[in-house]
């Protein structure tokens, strides 16, 4: 047992630390830290940064302009990088559908889309959901029918995540329909600038465009857009579900948000004292935080056994329940924290360059957006429930 | 990193996995916890031989250990059968408190009790104390160059069999001062000392004891007068730490019995674990254990930590270990419906000892207030 990092493990960190300091520019993470609405050119200005250092594709193999990192190194990397208030790099292109045509692409599609999503020329976005498939993806419908060189796309796509920023989308499209639904998918790329496509926004329960609703009328896609073969999306889309997927816990979110937590915690007042030494609202944060350092624990452990070689199986599901677990009781006690001040709905005051002065405390108005916005968590990326048949099926064989 | 055992300590634990295999089969375990003596004498000796006590010491006092993980691989083993031999008290409390604030020829004493020849109890709790470490009423006072000890101890493990004992008393101070305690190692047949044994319900034994005029000498005190509170904590923190892996032990046991009826026993004409209901709960049990041990490992970690460190994660394990054992031990009764209510049946002896490691050295409340205070404080 040795829970340390390396010495070189922590100059890696250091290094990380060092460019953060340096290229990540002090308004931006204060945006990202303070729940500020992000620009389009926010997010571009971080990937290039990132793609300037060689640090975007740690996910690729290193003969694709991946990093060559461990497991441990990743993981710091990604746990830096949020503590410090990075942006998010926008998944699509870069750790999906890379991963994806680096595996099962033609060399002419590796060579055409790998180095324009490393800079930055192509924002991809991904078309999985469907109104009629949600947890239950292989029954997607959205119909691709072959007519000489190109398919004919027809069906309607949703929760595509800023879609409306897209050029790109890469699709599930069903082939074939007369056989088991997961044998008659194939994965597509298509241009968003392709006639027959209409985006339309999904304004969210927190006031908030991110999601959008794609709809595709004989949209024609050129048979080289295909990726691997006919027939074969969902294992290529299986493929992309079980990717290595480190930072699935969220650690290094919850524990900002922890730590914003209790500094809001000691500025409200409860009987003229800071709340933060109410013994109720104390409890249920150290509650909270003695599932995170558990978690943090348990996620150490995942990382450390695929450094030694281990495979994270359900692993990754066992986190995703109890990160995003953590991550929504954060946000419950933040809006609580707030008491009468969790009300005021200004969603103009996220917008940078908002200069009227604030309704009650300064950092009171994303709180009871962000409690709403972050019920999505234990719903996407396979919701909670799928995760615990998953783990029922893989680790307990039920 | 790496949260991989040692060679030493993977060798340890499967020895020991064997052993209780072998000689400690459910059955066995309970016709020994239901004896007059309520241990075996026998086994205790065979224990000792393979090392057990020994692990859990340093070097230094003749052991071959001693750190948190050591205690850590011991002690699951012995939660994975449930065993009611005085580990916890002799071991983990009484020889750790010898080893680290005992006197040359008090720390003599180990290798007896490292041989399984000596054994050992804490006599701390009293009936106002509840978990508090600090509360204690029992007097030391000096009389013509000895210590008299007047007072009463609650629900001392191994109390009754322990040939001496390791008895707390005030030599200062007032009410729960953490100042003015002092620790005193006395013979249980010392004149004065009486002693109601009795079983617990999850198998073990302890005792109530009274101390009245109890006179011993100077060599009777454990390290400095009136400055034992901090040797207190760390044996306490020991403790935690020694019960939360008994407890990871006990859970994966009583996970995998309830794992195993799930996939056998039928109902409606199909195994239990067909049923999305308790395939969520199963798996709800599973998180919760893997926290809990997450949890341990980072105490285990944290022992030669700063206090505020040490002290904050082994709450927080006991926290944690509190809410996952109450869950496991209610949860694999439900299951298992009636037969988990049976006294011949394993299972509800597992549940009854992962339900009683809560009233140890603190429950999940009185580690939750702790662990926030601690924070606060830090």
């Amino acid at each position: 047992m040795d829970m340390n990092f390396t010495p070189e493990e922590i100059a890696f960190r250091d290094e990380v630390r060092g460019f953060l300091k340096d290229k990540l520019p002090e308004a931006l993470a204060a945006k990202v830290k303070g729940g500020k609405r992000l620009l389009k050119g926010d997010y571009e200005l971080w990937h290039t940064r990132l793609n300037e250092r060689g640090w975007l594709a740690w996910h690729w193999p290193v003969d694709h302009g991946g990093t060559g990192w461990t497991p441990i190194e990743k993981h710091i990397f990604e746990e830096e990088c949020v503590a410090a208030g990075a942006p998010r790099v926008v998944p699509f292109g870069l750790n999906m559908l890379g991963p994806v045509l680096i595996k099962f692409g033609s060399d002419e599609q590796r060579a055409h889309y790998l180095p324009r999503i490393l800079n930055g020329d192509d924002w991809w976005c991904q078309g999985y959901s469907e109104p009629g498939s949600g947890s239950d993806l292989a029954s997607l419908k959205t119909k691709a029918v072959r007519d000489g060189d190109h398919y004919l796309v027809n069906g309607q796509k949703t929760w595509t995540t800023l879609g409306h920023f897209a050029d790109w989308i890469f699709c599930l499209v069903r082939t074939d329909s007369d056989c088991k639904p997961q044998q008659g998918i194939s994965f597509l790329l298509i241009d968003m600038k392709t006639p027959g496509i209409t985006v339309r926004p999904i304004v969210t329960l927190d006031g908030e465009h991110e999601v959008n609703e794609v709809f595709f009328e004989d949209v024609r896609v050129p048979v080289g857009n295909l990726v691997g073969e006919e027939n074969k999306g969902w294992t290529y889309a299986k493929y992309l579900l079980t990717y290595e997927r480190t930072g699935i816990a969220g650690v290094a979110f919850a524990k900002n948000g922890l730590a914003h937590l209790k500094q809001v915690a000691a500025r409200q007042m409860k009987g003229r004292k800071p709340l933060a030494q109410d013994p109720l609202f104390a409890s249920r944060v150290a509650q909270v935080e003695i599932d995170l350092m558990a978690m943090e624990t348990f996620n150490l452990r995942t990382v450390s056994a695929a450094q030694h070689g281990g495979v994270p199986g359900v692993e990754s599901s066992m986190l995703k329940i109890k990160g995003t677990e953590i991550r929504q009781e954060i946000t419950d006690l933040l809006r609580r924290a707030l008491g009468p001040y969790a009300a005021p709905f200004v969603p103009e005051g996220l917008d940078e360059g908002y200069n009227e002065p604030p309704i009650g405390p300064d950092y009171a108005n994303p709180v009871a957006s962000q409690y709403f916005n972050m019920r999505k968590v234990s719903i996407y990326g396979g919701s909670n429930e799928i995760q615990k048949n998953i783990v029922a099926k893989m680790m307990l064989g039920l | 990193m790496d949260f991989n055992l040692t060679d030493d300590r993977r060798m340890l634990k499967e020895s020991l996995s064997r052993f209780l295999q072998d000689r400690y089969g459910f059955e066995t375990r309970n016709e020994i916890a239901g004896s007059e003596q309520g241990f075996s004498r026998e086994l205790w000796a065979q224990m000792a031989e393979l090392g057990l006590i020994g692990a859990m010491l340093p070097e230094e006092v003749g052991g071959f250990g001693g750190e948190g993980f050591d205690v850590m691989t011991v002690m699951e083993e012995l939660g994975r059968a449930i065993v009611v031999e005085p580990v916890l008290p002799t071991a983990v409390l009484g020889a750790g408190i010898l080893a680290e604030a005992g006197s040359d020829s008090q720390k003599g004493l180990l290798e007896k009790v490292i041989s399984g020849e000596l054994l050992l109890a804490f006599a701390h709790g009293e009936p106002q104390s509840r978990y508090s470490l600090s509360d204690i009423t029992c007097q030391a006072e000096r009389t013509n160059g000895d210590w008299v000890l007047d007072g009463q101890k609650a629900v001392v493990l191994n109390g009754d069999a322990a040939d001496k004992i390791i008895v707390s008393a005030r030599t200062s101070g007032t009410d729960d001062d953490e100042d003015g305690l002092t620790l005193f190692l006395i013979d249980t047949d010392a004149k004065g000392i009486s002693r109601r044994g009795y079983a617990t319900v999850d198998g073990g034994r302890a005792a109530e004891i009274t101390l009245e005029d109890v006179a011993v000498g100077e060599d009777a005190v454990i390290g400095e007068l009136g400055k034992a509170f901090p040797v207190i904590e760390e044996a306490i923190g020991r403790g935690i730490l020694a019960v939360c892996a008994e407890a990871l032990g006990a859970m994966d046991v009583a996970k995998d019995m309830t794992l195993e009826f799930l996939q056998t026993r039928k109902q409606f004409g199909v195994p239990l674990g067909k049923f999305q209901v308790l395939q969520h709960r199963m798996v709800e049990m599973c998180l919760e254990i893997e926290q809990a041990r997450s949890a341990t490992i980072l105490a285990a970690g944290r022992m030669k930590e700063d206090r505020a460190t040490r002290e904050a994660a082994l709450s927080a394990a006991k926290n944690l270990v509190g809410r996952s054992a109450r869950l496991v031990a209610e949860e694999s009764i439900q299951m298992h419906g009636g037969i988990g209510m049976t006294w011949e049946y394993a299972l509800p002896h597992f549940a009854k000892r992962l339900t009683m490691i809560d009233h140890l050295f603190g429950d999940a409340d009185h580690h939750l207030e702790r662990f926030a205070a601690l924070s606060q404080a830090s």
